[in-house]
């Protein structure tokens, strides 16, 4: 498998012929007055591009992803999000950079009372859109991630896989430019993990940067990908 | 996106019929209607409104009839002839009422005769009782213009000059601590009343917070599919103020019945002995116009209350997702 296409083969920090999506510079994170989560963290996500985020439980994964979500301020160092100073955008300004980034958990957060339909569509339907603007795009999508005929069931009735690729579509309905996972394969058999990182290998065919934190050593086997590996705080890049 | 390879590559349970094409229905709330901490935050509201409301249709109640207590009062003076030898008691009688009559703000003189007498000594002397026996004073009843009031100084004057044994009684002593117990038992019914406020103030806030911390979930699945922070305010605030609303009315509803009810009940019971008693001290339980638009301004404010509480609540929650973490700096 080649996700990424030529980006990925030829990735290189500086090297890589698509722009970047968001750029770390010597960031640094601590909560309050505690130690140091991350420490001189520098890397770059281009466009298009593939790769694993991983490191033992505790690293700074989650950590490391919030920021890149824009839900975490750095303590120190630079962080450019689609050519925008972190520092310089806005509180009101964050959620139009949040639509850009689409982000999957590996306890889905679906909203239990909507169905799945109702939860692919949120994203729009939280921008004003009318449903009738964005019905076919929804069950279109749906298809896509294998869920054509699951769209009006309720979430606590579907199983595990069914769930994540309902988070998924969720978080591609947008068109995002870059797929956030964490753990997305956490909470289902292995079998199914190996399908849902399919559909992310194909997703990212398709032109999205996709980076998946798991510390599944045997899913991150199968892709011969970036892998971004966090330890003590600090991250080591193996391309 | 068209390619449908790895819809194909999912082999998952197939059982929900394709949705019929044009189908449409209403978009679920994005707060769920109901959920348990929701009903018990509209109960609690319910309860504290109307025990609110109570407090205030007692206030009002009290306030008015304090005030009737006092009008009534003021609009009387009494004026007693002691029985002494020699004393023509129905001529001094005549003479202090027509003394009293003369005089401007004096509306209606009343002697109370001697039947009369008999019948208010009759509870502590028995009946039968002969008047010429006992040295019982005579009362003349004054009736007096609220508005402009006689001279009441003059008037006594007038009266112990014409009839030795006779006395003024305006009342003004018994007025005076009426009106400062009445004005007492109204300031304590409002301290009570601010109490009970901020008591359902409290209550409010934080049964609202309690039935929001249920919510985070939602919150933050809103936050994180690019949801602006006033959109999210905006579902909270609509969904609380509803739900405060259904719960603030029933309570309010509830007390405006209770008080209807007192009101009622006063009604059929007014010519029975506790009919009469509980009349003379509050009339006809009625809380009067005020009452009831005191019981609406504080269903609405429980309201808009559980209304602003969500708000600041997700406003606040979402300031933390935000990253507040650099306390630090």
């Amino acid at each position: 498998m080649e996700p990424g296409g030529h980006c990925f083969d030829r990735f290189h920090f500086n090297g890589c012929r698509y722009p970047k999506v968001i750029r770390f510079e010597n960031v640094g994170l601590r909560y309050g007055m505690g130690p140091e989560i991350l420490r001189d963290v520098s890397f770059s996500i281009p466009q298009r591009s593939f790769q694993f985020l991983s490191g033992p439980s505790g690293a700074g994964k989650t950590s490391l992803l919030r920021l890149l979500f824009l839900s975490l301020k750095p303590t120190r160092g630079l962080i450019n999000v689609f050519g925008r100073d972190r520092t310089s955008i806005s509180r009101a300004d964050l959620p139009l950079f949040r639509r850009r980034i689409g982000i999957v958990f590996q306890d889905f957060r679906l909203l239990d009372h909507m169905t799945t339909y109702e939860n692919v569509g949120l994203p729009l339907r939280v921008r004003g859109r009318s449903e009738a603007s964005y019905r076919g795009d929804v069950i279109e999508l749906l298809k896509w991630v294998g869920l054509g005929d699951r769209m009006h069931a309720m979430p606590p009735v579907l199983s595990g896989g069914e769930k994540q690729r309902v988070a998924i579509a969720r978080a591609l309905i947008e068109q995002p430019e870059i797929l956030l996972a964490d753990e997305p394969t956490g909470n289902v058999d292995p079998p199914l993990a190996r399908r849902l990182l399919r559909l992310f290998i194909e997703l990212n065919r398709l032109g999205t940067a996709v980076v998946i934190a798991t510390h599944d050593l045997a899913l991150m086997e199968q892709v011969d990908a970036r892998r971004m590996i966090l330890s003590d705080g600090r991250l080591d890049i193996h391309d | 996106m068209t390619n449908m390879a790895v819809a194909d590559d999912m082999e998952e349970m197939r059982a929900e019929p394709l949705p019929k094409a044009g189908s449409r229905r209403k978009p679920t709330p994005i707060v769920p209607q109901r959920n348990v901490a929701g009903t018990a935050l509209a109960i609690v509201i319910g309860i504290m409104t109307f025990l609110s409301c109570l407090t205030l249709g007692a206030v009002s109640l009290v306030r008015d009839s304090a005030s009737r207590w006092e009008v009534q009062i003021a609009s009387e003076a009494t004026i007693q002839i002691k029985p002494v030898d020699d004393l023509d008691m129905e001529a001094a009688l005549q003479k202090a009422a027509t003394i009293a009559k003369g005089y401007a703000g004096v509306t209606e003189t009343r002697i109370i005769d001697r039947d009369a007498t008999a019948r208010l000594l009759e509870p502590w002397l028995g009946d039968g009782l002969d008047l010429d026996q006992l040295p019982v004073p005579r009362l003349v009843i004054v009736k007096i213009d609220k508005q402009s009031p006689p001279d009441f100084t003059g008037l006594r004057i007038a009266l112990s000059d014409a009839i030795p044994t006779a006395s003024l009684d305006d009342h003004r002593t018994w007025v005076d601590r009426l009106v400062a117990m009445a004005h007492t038992t109204v300031a304590i019914g409002f301290a009570v009343l601010a109490l009970m406020l901020v008591a359902t103030v409290l209550s409010v806030v934080f049964a609202t917070r309690g039935a929001m911390s249920g919510n985070n979930g939602i919150i933050e699945v809103l936050h994180f599919v690019g949801a602006e922070g006033r959109y999210i305010a905006q579902q909270f605030r609509q969904h609380f103020l509803l739900n405060g609303f259904r719960g603030a009315a029933a309570g309010g509803l509830a007390a405006a019945l209770a008080f209807v009810g007192f009101s009622f009940w006063s009604l059929r019971n007014m010519a029975t002995p506790e009919g009469d008693q509980a009349s003379a001290l509050f009339g006809t339980f009625a809380i009067g116009i005020n009452g009831y638009l005191g019981v609406l301004l504080i269903v609405l404010l429980v309201s808009f209350l559980t209304a602003a509480t969500s708000h600041v609540t997700v406003l606040a929650y979402l300031s933390d997702l935000d990253g507040k973490q650099r306390g630090e700096s």
